[in-house]
This record gives C-alpha cells, sequence and structure tokens, in this order.
C-alpha cells in the first residue's frame, strides 16, 4: 500500500436481487483528503458505503486500510468503526437526552475504581475534546439542546476521539443553513490537517468546490473515474454524474418548435416560496407552452411545481392562474382553478392500490365534484373504458386493482385521472420514470398534443433528451433555487449542463 | 366445483359461513335434545304482559338484541377504513347519551317519573346530539392533531360514562312512560330495536350507494398522501367518519336506555365498543384501514349476537359465557386468517394435482 493512502477498495461487486448494484467499483482515499463520492440517485453511493461499513455484505473485491495487514472485511459498523473507519449519517445517532459528554463517551466511559462512571473525568475528556476542535460547547448540557448542525459536529467529534482514520459523511449539510456549512466545513479542514481521510457525499455541487480535494463519481453502480478537483469542472463533473461524454454532445434541436411568448399567460409565479425546498422564484407560463424545469435530483424541480399546485403552500409570493390573482391553501383550490399534478412518487402519492382502475381514473373527478354529486356508475365506466382505450393500459378489466397493474400502466391511469378533470394546466413530474421506451415515447407524444390544444405543462425530467424534445422553454434549478432559463435557441445538451452546472470559478 | 370456487372467492364468504357455522350449532343441538329440528328458525306469535301479542322466537331474539351493536358497527367500520384505527369511546358515549336524555327527561335530580319534564323529543335530540360532539371530539384529535385513535378516544372512553353519571347525579333515572320505553320494547308485533337497526342500515347503505362518501373514505384510508394530492380533504373525511361513529352510538345509547327505561350509566354499553370492533373485524374488513364492507360488519355483528343467544340457550350462564364466546370468535376469527386461508388454498391445489395424476 501507498505510504499516504489510508483506504483502498477494489473491485467491489454487490448484487441486490435483480439489480448489479455495485460493479468493480475502486474507491481511494489519501491521508487528509477530502474525497467527494458523487453520482445521481442509484448510482451507487451509499451501498458502497455500506460495502465498506459492513452493512452489505459484497460479493467480490478487497478492502485495505492503512496499519491493517491483509484485506478487511467489516461484520458490522461497529466492528468498522473498531477498524478507525466512522460514518457520520444526516440523521444524527445519538441520544437526544443525553448529556453531550455522555454522548461522546458512551460505551467506553471512563471508570473511577470501584467500576462507576467518573463523571467527572468523563466531562473533563468532554470539554478538552471540544476545545480542541474550537467548538463552543457545554458538555453536561443534554444534546437536545444544540442545533443539528452542532449535534453533527458532536458525532464528528466523537468519531474523531475514536481515532478514526477515515471519516465518512454521509449528506452531512443537507439540513443545515449556510452559516452552519461554513462551520462544518472549518471542522472538515481542521480534521484534514490532522490527517483524517473524509468521504462526503453530497447532492451539492457547490460545497464540493468549496471543501474538496477529489471527486469520485459513480454512475450505475460503476466507477466512472476518480479525479482531482482541478481536473474536473462542474460541467464535466455534471457530464460524468448523468452519463454524457462532453466533448461528444450533440446538439439536438427539436423539430417543430414554437415561440409561444405571445400567447396569454396561463399562471403568473411572482416570489412564490416554501422556507427549505424552494427559495422564492418568478415563473411565466403562457397557454399552450410546455415548460421544462431542469437541474439534479433535490435540486428543487418538485418543489417548485408543488409550491404551484399547493402541495405545499407558498409561504410568500404571489400568484397569478389566468390573469387572476389567486390564494391556493390546497390542491383542491388547485383543482378548481383548472390545474392536476402527477407526482414522482408514483407509489405513495399517485395510485390508491386498494382501490380499482376505474375508481382510480376517477378519483380526481370525484374529488372535484364532492361527495354528494357521485358520478354514476354507467358514467364511471364510460369514462374509464374511454381512457383504458385511449392510453392503451393494459388491464384485465377496468375492475383490476391498480396495485396488480405494471409501474407504467400504473402511471397511465395516474395520467388518466387528471386528464379525465380536464384540467388548463398540467404538472408532470418525472411521468416517464421506471416506463418501457415506447410507452415514454406515447406519453411525450401526448405532452406535445395537450400543448397543441392550448393547454399549460410543467414537464420534469431527469432526462435531457426527453425535455428537449417536448418542452418550448427550460427553468434551470440548483440548490432549492431557481438559477435562470433557458430558451429554444439556447436549448441543447451542452447549454443544458451548463446551465445545471452553473457558473464560478470552476465553470 | 368451479362455482363452489366462485363462491368462497367472494368477499362476504367467510362471515357468512361463520354466521351458518353458529347457527348449525344451535340445530344441532336442538336435535340432540329432542326438539323439533329447526326450531331455532320458528317464529310465533305469543302473548306478553300488558295484553299485546308479539313474535317470538329465538332469531327474534338475535335480531333484537343484536340491534346496537348492528348500529355500532356501522360508525365503527367507517372510522376503522378511514383512519385505520378503532374508536373504543362507543360505549362510553352510549352511555352518556342514555345519561343526558334520561336526565332532560326527568329532571334533574330526580329519580323516577312517570311524566315528562321536558319534551320527549328534547331528551331524544340532545342524546344524540351529545353524542355526535363526542364524535366531534374524536375526529379532531384524530384528524386534525393527529394523535392515535386509540389515544384519542381513550379520554372518552373514560370520561364519558362518568359525565353520564354526573349528569343522572350519580343515581339510575327511570322514567316510566310508555313514549319513551316503547323505543326498547314493540311496534305492533316488531320489536323497535330491530326497526331502528334496519332504518340505519338502510339509510347507511343508501348513502354509501347514492354518494361518494365510500370512495372518499377508503381513499383516504388508503393513501392519504396520494388522495390529497388528487383533492380530497384528508382531515374533513376522518372527522366526518367519527361524527358518524358518535351519531350511531347516540342511537344505540338511546336504544339500550329505552329498553330497560333508565339511565344505568354503570352498565349501558358496557364493553359494547369491544363487540362493535369485533364486528368489523368479523365481517372480514381489516383494521387496518382501507377497503371496508359494510354487509360484513352487519352480518359479524349479528354473528356476535347469536353466539351468546346461542350459549344461553344451551344453558351457559351469563357468567361462564365469555369464555365460550372467546373460544367461537377465536375459531371464526382462525378460519378468515390469511395463513390460514392460504394453508386450504395449497391444500386443495394438491389435492386437485393429486386427482389429475390419477386419471
Amino acid at each position: 500500500m501507498e505510504k499516504n493512502i489510508v483506504l483502498t477498495m477494489r473491485g467491489i461487486c454487490m448484487t441486490f436481487p435483480g439489480v448489479k448494484a455495485l460493479d468493480n467499483v475502486d474507491f481511494t482515499l489519501r491521508k487528509g483528503e477530502i474525497r467527494a463520492l458523487m453520482g445521481e440517485n442509484g448510482a451507487g453511493k451509499s451501498t458502497l458505503i455500506k460495502c465498506l461499513t459492513g452493512v452489505n455484505k459484497f460479493e467480490a473485491g478487497e478492502i485495505h486500510v492503512d496499519g491493517i495487514e491483509g484485506p478487511i472485511v467489516n461484520k458490522d459498523t461497529l466492528d468498522a468503526q473498531k477498524k478507525g473507519i466512522s460514518t457520520v449519517y444526516q440523521e444524527v445517532n445519538l441520544c437526544p437526552n443525553l448529556s453531550v459528554a455522555e454522548n461522546l463517551y458512551i460505551g467506553r466511559e471512563p471508570l473511577t475504581k470501584i467500576g462507576t462512571v467518573n463523571r467527572r473525568k468523563m466531562n473533563e475528556m468532554a470539554a478538552q475534546l471540544m476545545r480542541d476542535l474550537d467548538l463552543d460547547i457545554e458538555v453536561t448540557q443534554n444534546l437536545e439542546n444544540y442545533s443539528l448542525a452542532l449535534q453533527q459536529m458532536i458525532a464528528i467529534a466523537r468519531a474523531v476521539d475514536m481515532k478514526s482514520k477515515v471519516l465518512i459523511l454521509d449528506e452531512p449539510t443537507s439540513s443545515l443553513d449556510d452559516h452552519e456549512v461554513s462551520l462544518l466545513f472549518k471542522m472538515m479542514r481542521r480534521l484534514r490537517e490532522q490527517g483524517v481521510g473524509i468521504v462526503f457525499v453530497t447532492h451539492f455541487l457547490e460545497q464540493v468546490y468549496e471543501v474538496c480535494d477529489g471527486i469520485t463519481v459513480l454512475r450505475n453502480g460503476t466507477l466512472v473515474g476518480e479525479y482531482t478537483v482541478e481536473e474536473l469542472p462542474r460541467v464535466k463533473l455534471v457530464a460524468a454524474m448523468m452519463g454524457k461524454d462532453f466533448d461528444d454532445l450533440a446538439s439536438i434541436k427539436p423539430e417543430g418548435e414554437k415561440d409561444m411568448s405571445h400567447a396569454p399567460l396561463e399562471i403568473e409565479a411572482k416570489g412564490l416560496g416554501h422556507a427549505g425546498k424552494i427559495k422564492p422564484f418568478n415563473l411565466d407560463i403562457h397557454k399552450g407552452e410546455v415548460v421544462g424545469l431542469t437541474g439534479l435530483l433535490g435540486s428543487g424541480r418538485s418543489e417548485l411545481a408543488r409550491v404551484i399546485y399547493g402541495a405545499d403552500r407558498a409561504q410568500s409570493g404571489t400568484l397569478k392562474v389566468d390573469g387572476k390573482e389567486v390564494n391556493i391553501k390546497s390542491p383542491l383550490d388547485a383543482m378548481n382553478l383548472g390545474m392536476g399534478l402527477l407526482p414522482d412518487d408514483r407509489k405513495a402519492e399517485g395510485i390508491i392500490g386498494d382501490l380499482s382502475v376505474r375508481e382510480n381514473i376517477i378519483l380526481a373527478m370525484q374529488a372535484k365534484l364532492g361527495i354528494f354529486k357521485r358520478i354514476p356508475m354507467a358514467k364511471q365506466i364510460e369514462i374509464a373504458d374511454q381512457y383504458i382505450e385511449m392510453l392503451s393500459i393494459k388491464t384485465a378489466t377496468r375492475e383490476t386493482l391498480i396495485k396488480q397493474l405494471s409501474g407504467g400502466n400504473q402511471q397511465k391511469v395516474i395520467l388518466a385521472r387528471w386528464l379525465a378533470t380536464n384540467p388548463d394546466f398540467l404538472v408532470l413530474d418525472e411521468p416517464t420514470r421506471g416506463i418501457d421506451i415506447g410507452t415514454k415515447t406515447e406519453i411525450q407524444k401526448l405532452v406535445i398534443k395537450l400543448a397543441d390544444e392550448g393547454k399549460s405543462l410543467i414537464f420534469i425530467s431527469s432526462e435531457v433528451e426527453e425535455m428537449l424534445r417536448t418542452c418550448n422553454r427550460l427553468a434551470v434549478l440548483r440548490d432549492g433555487e431557481k438559477v435562470g432559463e433557458l430558451n429554444a435557441d439556447e436549448m441543447s445538451q451542452e447549454g443544458v449542463m451548463k446551465a445545471i452546472a452553473g457558473g464560478g470559478a470552476n465553470g | 366445483m368451479g362455482k363452489l370456487k366462485d363462491i368462497t372467492k367472494k368477499r362476504l364468504f367467510l362471515p357468512i359461513f361463520s354466521m351458518i357455522l353458529v347457527i348449525l350449532i344451535n340445530v344441532v343441538y336442538d336435535i340432540a335434545s329432542g326438539n323439533p329440528p329447526f326450531s331455532f328458525f320458528s317464529i310465533t306469535i305469543r302473548p306478553i304482559t300488558g295484553g299485546s301479542s308479539v313474535l317470538f322466537g329465538r332469531l327474534i331474539d338475535i335480531l333484537n338484541r343484536g340491534s346496537e351493536v348492528a348500529i355500532l358497527a356501522i360508525g365503527m367500520t367507517l372510522v376503522v377504513s378511514s383512519s385505520a384505527g378503532t374508536d373504543i369511546s362507543v360505549g362510553s358515549v352510549m352511555s352518556l347519551s342514555g345519561g343526558l336524555c334520561c336526565m332532560l327527561l326527568a329532571g334533574y335530580g330526580v329519580t323516577n317519573v312517570s311524566e315528562y319534564a321536558s319534551p320527549l323529543w328534547v331528551g331524544l335530540l340532545a342524546g344524540v346530539g351529545i353524542a355526535c360532539v363526542c364524535g366531534l371530539f374524536n375526529g379532531f384529535l384524530v384528524a386534525y392533531l393527529n394523535i392515535q385513535p386509540m389515544v384519542a378516544t381513550l379520554i372518552l372512553w373514560s370520561a364519558g360514562r362518568a359525565i353520564g353519571l354526573l349528569l343522572c347525579n350519580s343515581q339510575i333515572v327511570y322514567v316510566r312512560v310508555p313514549s319513551f320505553q316503547i323505543f326498547g320494547s314493540y311496534v305492533g308485533i316488531i320489536p323497535t330495536p330491530i326497526i331502528i337497526a334496519a332504518v340505519c342500515i338502510l339509510i347507511a347503505s343508501l348513502v354509501l350507494r347514492f354518494t361518494a362518501l365510500g370512495t372518499f373514505i377508503q381513499g383516504v384510508g388508503i393513501n392519504k398522501k396520494a388522495a390529497r394530492i388528487s383533492g380530497f380533504n384528508s382531515s374533513k373525511i376522518i372527522l366526518l367518519t367519527y361524527v358518524i361513529c358518535g351519531l350511531c352510538a347516540g342511537i344505540a345509547g338511546l336504544v339500550a336506555t329505552s329498553r330497560i327505561y333508565s339511565a344505568d350509566t354503570n352498565n349501558i354499553g358496557l364493553n359494547m365498543e369491544l363487540d362493535a370492533i369485533l364486528a368489523v373485524a368479523l365481517g372480514g374488513n381489516s383494521l387496518g384501514g382501507g377497503k371496508f364492507n359494510l354487509a360484513g360488519s352487519i352480518i359479524g355483528a349479528y354473528t356476535i349476537q347469536s353466539v351468546t343467544t346461542t350459549l344461553y340457550a344451551l344453558g351457559v350462564s351469563s357468567a361462564q359465557a365469555p369464555v365460550f364466546k372467546a373460544i367461537v370468535v377465536i375459531l371464526i376469527v382462525v378460519i378468515q386468517a390469511e395463513p390460514v386461508k392460504e394453508y386450504f388454498k395449497k391444500m386443495s391445489a394438491k389435492k386437485l394435482a393429486a386427482k389429475e395424476a390419477r386419471s
């Protein structure tokens, strides 16, 4: 093993039922290095970390840690901790009702001669540790009295004090504000000076370039590459994560593109926002226009649409629908204004599993009519049959439970649910995820057809090509903020990726 | 064979099957003890004290005595479906409803009247009204404060009966007026509770048939988040089911009070919440919420009463009856359990395979 390398993983393979989660992945971490582990959802970041900490059992490959002879296999996280590998998760796993000192030394408390816990010594040791790390914390206070950020730092302090050589931070910043993030980074730099190797998992690009030395990118369970920060500017990082070779990107222009900017406005959002989800944004959508929301996962693209629809109630700003100012308190209010939302999490927010295809299709329509105006059965059957045929939904009968359908067909049922309400404005959040190619094309065609009928749409997808094909305009989101818009003439794979990655020194 | 399979697949098959099983025990007992084999079903008209003649028979007795649980089962079914929890306050609310009604009819502190202190309709309306308020309270805690249904309704489970006792000045209040007694006795030859239960069931069925209430409740019960995105106001719907459940408890409470023409607040509706919950479960409804079948719950309610009546007919004393009732309930619940159903399915598949192999 090279002298200054603290951790190497070679050829790690791991299979979940039916999915190759990790395929021959390598990972190297040097002493005193902060290395970002990047990749979209499902790329294998968490799986790799779980293999390292012993939560998952990998099938092939070797792990070497500095100071230990031969390859190691950790039985569980405790075992990993003993070998110098500590993990701090996004959700702090300490005990909020114990004191800071107790949390720091739980399971390894200093003892008195007669075997009881030597509290005085424990508190002294804890206070010293806090001073070493430059943290202003009263160690006898209960942990719950401190902010999440400080709790996280206490968790890190505990890991450091256990002589960790490798520290894994799994999305530590996702629930912290800017000031707390800077505190955390200060602590990470301090640990770097002490020679600890840090693995930093995050979705936030800015933070990678602020604090990291190296970047390892995974995609679909395989290693894309291990880079230094200088080698991999933002745009190339995004390209690597999304699986596009930047130099080969051809500018595909969508066909039959129309300029809708002279059509009347359907939606005018001014300063709409929801704290912690999406910063205040402005967005205009014309009648007959398809606006795409693009950005990495967690960038706020779903959240933006949900605030307009009232799924998350707007906390600031104004919204005009069809020229009139409105106050949307709930999805039902939005529906009565002619809106609809196809959520990205089909299982949790889309289907009502134990109801039939027919009942699922008429659901939103019935909700708009209210309890007392029941749609007559003959009418329900007519509507259900109409959409089953129109969208070619593959189901045994219209009375089959929706949970028995395949994912793609479930999605079509939810789509039918909204089409049945004849909306003027429809949000489609990842309508084509996990759906076969044929259905994908059908849905894209449907989107264009709806726009031709004068309806306005928001279209959200992780696939850039799909957005380019269907959208008239793109809004770009990054880190919970709308950062810009791309008009038809600026829309190309290259343009979109540059916009997603953002500007700045590394851009 | 194929037809039989279709029948066994129906949702109501097991509840009805359980009911038939209980009735069969009666028939066997009758034969064994030398009675005519179908004396269980025999309905006669006999005179009672007071001169009038009324319907008589074990079947009538089951329908009559099962009325309260059947009425409670309507509300309980909806509560279970919408909130995946049970309202354990209904028995207590029955007592409160009866207590308030009698207190108003007799006047506070008076224990025995043969004339109303206030009009009958005031008493009845107040009894049902207070029960609806209880439902509103329970529903608010569950739907808007997200308190677990059992914990939320535990409050009135404990307080409802006690408030009733307070209203009655800790005494048993007798209202000996025929127009009050009629709700627990007879209209013509038919026991009034049967009529009241039948009307409640009919109204509930009509409401479920001609409004979208069933879809709303099930949608919220199966997937609250998806229902919300599709425009349902989940909290309002859950609140509504608790109010309906309170209303049912109020009606059942008045029937129970009228039967004994007195507000015996310590005993009215005692433990009846458990029978109501059991009725829902026996009806093949999942206590985890979601899909429901009202007919199943009603059959379940009368099955429970059949078991009780059968035990009395067999000469089991009322003190020992709960033991035998428990055994019967265990049997009924076990044959409806998923793993047992799976086992029987496998067994019949094996038999079929063996049969095919032979031929």
